[in-house]
């Protein structure tokens, strides 16, 4: 199947243009939707395929390499647009294919009489086309190009009713947050040209391997790719964009916002992790940065009233854990729980669309409540998909999530581990906060108007399948205490370089089965224990006051809005306007231009005079001039 | 003995007679008589020194330049005819058209201050 791989990339691509180009000729919801589907549906089938392909081979030789064409080949510049097909890129490139379906089924009954609506398949099957060159990419600029598409396509797509002006601020404002990620991204692409004259990264990688630990340049691209990363995946201090790209329609939420774009920054650390063993220093800002992320998110959601605020600052929270395991150096168990995260934040996101789009586009769950009876298979989802983020054993977060806190207690130490300890248990909280309110208790809605309803099937079969998933996703890693986890053999030989460097300076850890039991068994007893209270406590809530105190300074988000408003965004704002538009731009670049037609203008106002008209005075001139040129051949 | 020097000299005498012509009169025809004065100037020159010499490019040159002189008597003439069918002058200090418009005061502010802008 890996001959026909390039369809993987080129059938979105094609979607794209039909559905760009003829789709308002076209006219058809049920024409354009099943189009963008099927174009996601066939480089699945392919990437299944390819997937067996691999699986056929050695472990070692799981690689496929498929150079289509130079790209660019300027002086020492060479770089070709080829893919780089191995156990980590075509896991992903499953999750997004297989993911990416689902959401384009479901996007057809969400979006239905939208006027957009061909707009909006091209702009998703955009993003798969860039999400997939993002994650195929064998050189770092064509990484950077499906970046920067994605990027494109998350700004188009959080805009997409742009009637609204708030879409248009949050559009705007997860663009520029992302520009400074960006940055760094590009920086770091520019130190690795300027001293390994290359940007393919099996290349790069193999010419560090050799370096000492901690070296200077190393951390560095380290750190400047983990900028790029914290753009993209929404962690402290760049991750303010997210809540807000809640503004967009909740498909795209879950597609780009939760199940693949979000995890590109995880991707691009994964991809790279022999650069994240050699550095370190880096890895541990990583983990303290993944730390506070998860905690401080995961503490937000506890106060958010907005069903996508909440589910969106979960998605915030659970990008740290990822960046936690990578902080710890278990790539593999960040690769898994970006896997788990997928299926489980995504059925969340799809089912909050399910509820939003049965009552009517109302966000606020206070405004909610008793949905249970009223959208059966929508609650039965949505319940696994929480039981999956909360943590409780058997579902997919279980594994992945207690593997990291495990990893994290025997690698980094108890403190740490009691921080995530802390931001699970506030997870558990709040999805049940979200649920009890949401689900449970008496309508408190206008229920002589309002008359809540299931949607529809080509809805809810995405909503069954991705509930299955987060069901039984975490087999695919259980822990050695419980058995073998396969998608640790299948991930090992991408990592194999960045463990034997780990293995020359880190000691082995005591891992023990005990202390792991010990540890599962406080960490689901701590689940439950919060799953109860919450429960309890929101499913009959009735009345809502305004919350005092710290409550208050969470559901205003740790004021962290405001505080860029007044220390970065204001500041920038006053001096454009004050200095760089009213005197720089005004006063220096038009007056100085200003000025040299002024004094032009005047001068040959003067000047034009000497044009009379009349011939005669111009052949005197020109005789006066042969003149004097004869007198100065003669003479000279 | 005239020698070649003589040639020369009446030769400038009368291209010069011809600038003069060129500049200081106002006729029009008087103005293009004077160019055939020139013309034929250059071609004195150019006939002493193709005899001297002893070579016969300059008498071709010298038909070459009758042809031309003659061409333009023939559009020069037709210029003059259609100027004074229009002006009823061949003054040539009186057309003088080809410069900067000649606008009142009002109309040339408006025109500089849209120039500035």
């Amino acid at each position: 199947m890996s001959n026909f791989f390039y369809l993987v990339v080129l059938m979105p691509l094609i979607g794209f243009f039909i559905n760009g180009l003829f789709g308002k000729k076209i006219n058809n919801e049920k024409i354009s939707g099943w189009l963008s589907s099927i174009c996601i549906l066939i480089p699945f089938i392919i990437s299944a395929g390819t997937f067996f392909e691999l699986l056929s081979m050695s472990p070692e030789s799981r690689t496929i390499h498929q150079v289509y064409f130079s790209w660019i080949a300027t002086g020492d510049l060479g770089i070709n647009y080829a893919y780089l097909i191995d156990p980590l890129s075509i896991s992903l490139v499953l999750v997004i294919t297989g993911i990416g379906f689902l959401i384009h089924l479901y996007s057809i009954g969400y979006m239905h009489g939208d006027k957009g609506f061909a707009k909006y398949f091209a702009f998703l099957n955009l993003f798969v086309f860039a999400m997939l060159n993002l994650v195929l990419g064998d050189n770092l600029l064509l990484i950077f190009l499906g970046w920067e598409g994605v990027g494109l396509c998350s700004y188009l797509l959080i805009g997409f009713w742009y009637e609204k002006k708030f879409t248009g601020d949050a559009a705007k404002k997860a663009f520029i947050v992302n520009r400074i990620g960006d940055f760094g991204f590009m920086i770091a692409m520019f130190l690795i040209f300027a001293n390994f004259g290359t940007l393919e990264i099996s290349a790069f990688l193999s010419q560090i391997s050799g370096i000492q630990i901690n070296d200077g340049l190393l951390i560095a691209i380290s750190l400047l790719l983990f900028l790029g990363a914290c753009g993209k995946s929404a962690q402290i201090p760049l991750y303010v964009w997210l809540p807000d790209a809640m503004a967009g329609p909740t498909p795209v939420s879950a597609l780009i916002h939760a199940a693949t774009m979000v995890t590109a920054g995880i991707y691009l650390l994964a991809r790279t992790s022999i650069l994240y063993a050699l550095a370190p220093f880096t890895t541990h800002i990583v983990l303290i940065v993944g730390l506070l992320t998860a905690l401080m998110a995961a503490t937000i959601a506890l106060k958010q009233n907005d069903i996508k605020k909440i589910l969106a600052y979960s998605t915030v929270s659970q990008l740290g854990f990822m960046f936690v395991a990578i902080g710890n150096f278990a790539f593999t168990i960040a690769v898994f729980h970006l896997i788990t995260h997928a299926f489980f934040k995504a059925l969340l996101f799809l089912g909050s669309g399910s509820v939003i789009h049965g009552m009517h586009e109302e966000q606020d769950i206070t405004k909610m409540g008793g949905l249970k009876n009223k959208m059966k298979i929508t609650f039965v989802t949505f319940f696994i998909g929480s039981l999956a983020l909360a943590g409780i054993p058997p579902l997919s977060g279980f594994f992945s999530k207690d593997e990291i806190m495990y990893l994290t207690f025997i690698t980094s130490g108890p403190a740490y581990y009691i921080i995530t300890l802390i931001a699970a248990a506030c997870t558990a909280f709040y999805i049940f906060r979200l649920i009890g309110l949401t689900f449970y208790g008496k309508p408190r809605y206008d229920e002589a108007h309002l008359h809540p309803h299931e949607s529809p099937s080509l809805m809810t079969i995405p909503l069954i399948i991705l509930a299955v998933l987060s069901a039984i996703g975490g087999f695919i890693g259980l822990p050695h205490w419980l058995g073998h986890s396969m998608l640790g053999d299948w991930l090992a030989p991408v990592f194999s370089g960045a463990m034997s460097i780990l293995s020359t300076y880190q000691p082995e850890h005591q891992t023990s089965v005990a202390l792991e039991l010990g540890l599962v068994a406080v960490s689901v007893i701590v689940a439950t224990t919060m799953i109860v209270i919450s429960f309890k406590k929101f499913s009959k809530q009735t009345t809502f006051e305004e919350p005092t105190g710290f409550g208050k300074v969470l559901e205003n988000k740790y004021y962290v809005d405001e505080i860029y408003d007044k220390t970065i965004v204001e500041p920038i704002q006053k001096t454009s306007d004050k200095i760089l538009w009213k005197i720089f731009d005004i006063k220096i670049i038009d007056g100085f231009i200003n000025g040299v037609a002024n004094y032009i203008s005047r001068l040959s106002f003067d000047w034009r005079k000497i044009q009379t008209g009349v011939i005669q005075d111009y052949t005197t001139l020109s005789v006066a001039g042969i003149v004097i040129l004869l007198i100065y051949l003669i003479f000279r | 003995m005239i020698e070649l020097n003589h040639y020369l000299v009446l030769s400038a005498i009368l291209f010069s007679i011809g600038v003069i012509g060129v500049l200081i009169r106002r006729n029009a025809i008087i103005i293009f008589m004077s160019i055939e004065l020139m013309l034929n100037a250059i071609n004195i020159t150019f006939i002493a020194f193709s005899s001297f010499m002893g070579d016969i490019h300059g008498q071709i040159f010298v038909f070459m330049v009758l042809t031309v002189a003659a061409a333009e008597a023939a559009i020069g003439l037709a210029i003059v005819i259609a100027l004074f069918r229009n002006k009823e002058t061949i003054n040539i200090d009186e057309i003088n058209i080809l410069k900067w418009l000649i606008l009142s005061n009002n109309k040339f502010k408006k025109c500089r201050i849209s120039f500035i802008l």
